[in-house]
């Protein structure tokens, strides 16, 4: 073989070795997270960067079970905080001991002219109203999923989105009378639509589970009790999410 | 014919090698995973059966529009001189190079409930495509029909005029004149750009969830189920992969052979 042909051969695998960063002493954590988290989990992150000058986070939001998929291919991840345990276990085999660090329930939300007239949950049976939910394997479609299971209502859903932030922005875009969203969510959308409450008793409580990966640094545990500790505990709640 | 008239470079031989690898590993990586005992039940479920054929449906819908609105927009492009023609034909291609998501989010913005147009379909009307099969087709479509414009377009410059000179001598109105001479005279690149536009509706994703939205049986086509898949089941989504792959890579190969003037 010719020296052309070797450079050609080894040079992917020589700039895939410069990515590499899976040593103790990284000064930088990859933290994927439930999209309901964004808001609450950029603060933290800016919080504990802060506090541990010469360290960087590199958040990864998205629906529970994609992150889920993404550890169980091998991304490089240090801590995942899904937004339900059943999520958290699809990757269970590549994850520590998770701790509970949040506790998130639901809401309707409905744009602001309420097209729709939407007032109670039982509003939502009727078939011409276009309701929007995650897909049901995302922990806020399995939390929907529930809900309707609970009040026994039989809900047809226009759209099975893909995460909490993705139905959020079709109703806000006004394109559907209704989605359930987390009641955390009520923060991030601020004035743009209103919501609809579902009393305590109705309503279904999601837990958050967090852990680090078994290959994660130091830091990542260090991060992992900063949400767990009084001060992230906090921001969460500042963030509309109750402790466990 | 003899074709390889100078040696190839030995570098040029070596990238060209690493190219096909880097091209081919994936899909060799699908294969060795692919759960092929229970591929027969997998693809036989009711919820593969059902995006399957929603797929071909939308699909075939789109190539069709594409076609019936991008032959005279090629016809016109390549044909006429006018001032901003550069500019309009950013704008045809514009779908080719921008993100998919994008493409739906300008879509929304359009054709949505609040959306410019969209608006009075839905108050006049009551019509809404958005979380519509009608919007899964105009999602395709819009990411589609630049792949025949191109093609169309290319062919049209290409052919030779005299035939159709020679036609309106004679007499032939225009329009008999597109049906009996240009039309015919690039009918191979033609079926190339409406087979492209089909294969790259097939594939549509970005433009179709963020526009149409995800439900099973109405707005969820095969590249949306393997997306829902992945989050349930891998193998699932493997087995749809599958099918996608099988079915683009037959339309690309029988394409190559047969009109895209390799026929020696």
């Amino acid at each position: 073989m010719n020296r052309a042909v070797l450079t050609a051969l080894v040079l992917p695998f020589a700039l895939a070795a410069c990515t590499n960063n899976n040593d103790d002493a990284a000064t930088t954590i990859t933290v994927s997270a439930a999209a309901s988290l964004t808001d609450a989990f950029t603060e933290i992150g800016a919080e504990f960067i802060q506090q541990n000058p010469g360290t960087d986070i590199r958040f990864n939001f998205a629906g529970s079970s994609t992150l889920a998929e993404q550890i169980n291919s091998g991304a490089p991840v240090d801590v995942f905080a899904a937004a339900s345990t059943t999520a958290m276990n699809r990757a269970a085999d590549l994850l520590e001991e998770p701790e509970l660090f949040a506790v998130n329930s639901l809401t309707i939300a409905v744009p602001r002219s309420n097209p729709a007239s939407i007032e109670t949950l039982s509003d939502l049976t009727n078939p011409s109203i276009t309701i929007i939910v995650c897909n049901a394997p995302v922990p806020c479609g399995e939390a929907a999923h529930a809900l309707f299971e609970k009040n026994e209502l039989r809900v047809t859903p226009a759209s099975l989105e893909r995460d909490v932030r993705a139905v959020l922005t079709k109703v806000v875009a006004d394109e559907a009378d209704a989605g359930i969203i987390y009641r955390t969510d009520v923060g991030a959308a601020g004035q743009q639509i209103d919501f609809i409450d579902i009393p305590d008793a109705d309503n279904v409580r999601t837990t958050y589970p967090i852990a680090t990966t078994t290959q994660a640094p130091e830091l990542a545990g260090a991060f992992v009790d900063y949400v767990l500790s009084d001060t992230g505990q906090a921001v969460m709640r500042k963030w509309g999410f109750e402790s466990p | 014919m003899n074709k390889a008239t100078t040696p190839a470079p030995r570098l040029l031989i070596a990238l060209a090698i690493l190219a096909l690898t880097f091209l081919l590993l994936p899909l060799i990586g699908l294969l060795l995973e692919t759960p092929w005992s229970s591929l027969p039940a997998l693809l036989t479920s009711p919820a593969a059966a059902e995006a399957l054929r929603l797929s071909i449906v939308t699909s075939l819908f789109a190539a069709f529009f594409a076609t019936l609105l991008g032959v005279p927009l090629a016809w016109i492009l390549a044909r006429k001189d006018f001032p901003g023609r550069r500019f309009i034909r950013g704008i045809v291609l514009l779908p080719l190079v921008l993100p998919p998501v994008v493409g739906g989010v300008t879509l929304l913005t359009a054709f949505g409930r609040r959306g410019l147009i969209g608006q009075y379909f839905y108050d006049w009307f009551g019509v809404q495509l958005p979380f519509s099969t009608a919007g899964v087709v105009m999602a395709a479509t819009f990411v589609a029909m630049p792949f025949l414009v191109i093609t169309v377009e290319g062919a049209l410059r290409s052919i030779d005029t005299r035939y159709e000179q020679a036609a309106r001598t004679l007499g032939a109105r225009p329009r008999t004149v597109l049906f009996r001479i240009t039309l015919p005279l690039i009918s191979a690149s033609l079926v190339a750009g409406i087979v492209l536009a089909w294969a790259r509706a097939l594939g549509e994703f970005g433009a179709t969830i963020t526009f149409a939205g995800n439900f099973p049986g109405v707005t969820q086509t095969l590249p949306l189920a393997v997306y829902s898949a992945l989050e349930v089941s891998r193998e699932e989504a493997i087995a749809l992969s599958l099918v996608l792959l099988a079915v683009s890579l037959t339309v690309l190969v029988s394409l190559r052979g047969r009109f895209l003037g390799s026929r020696s």
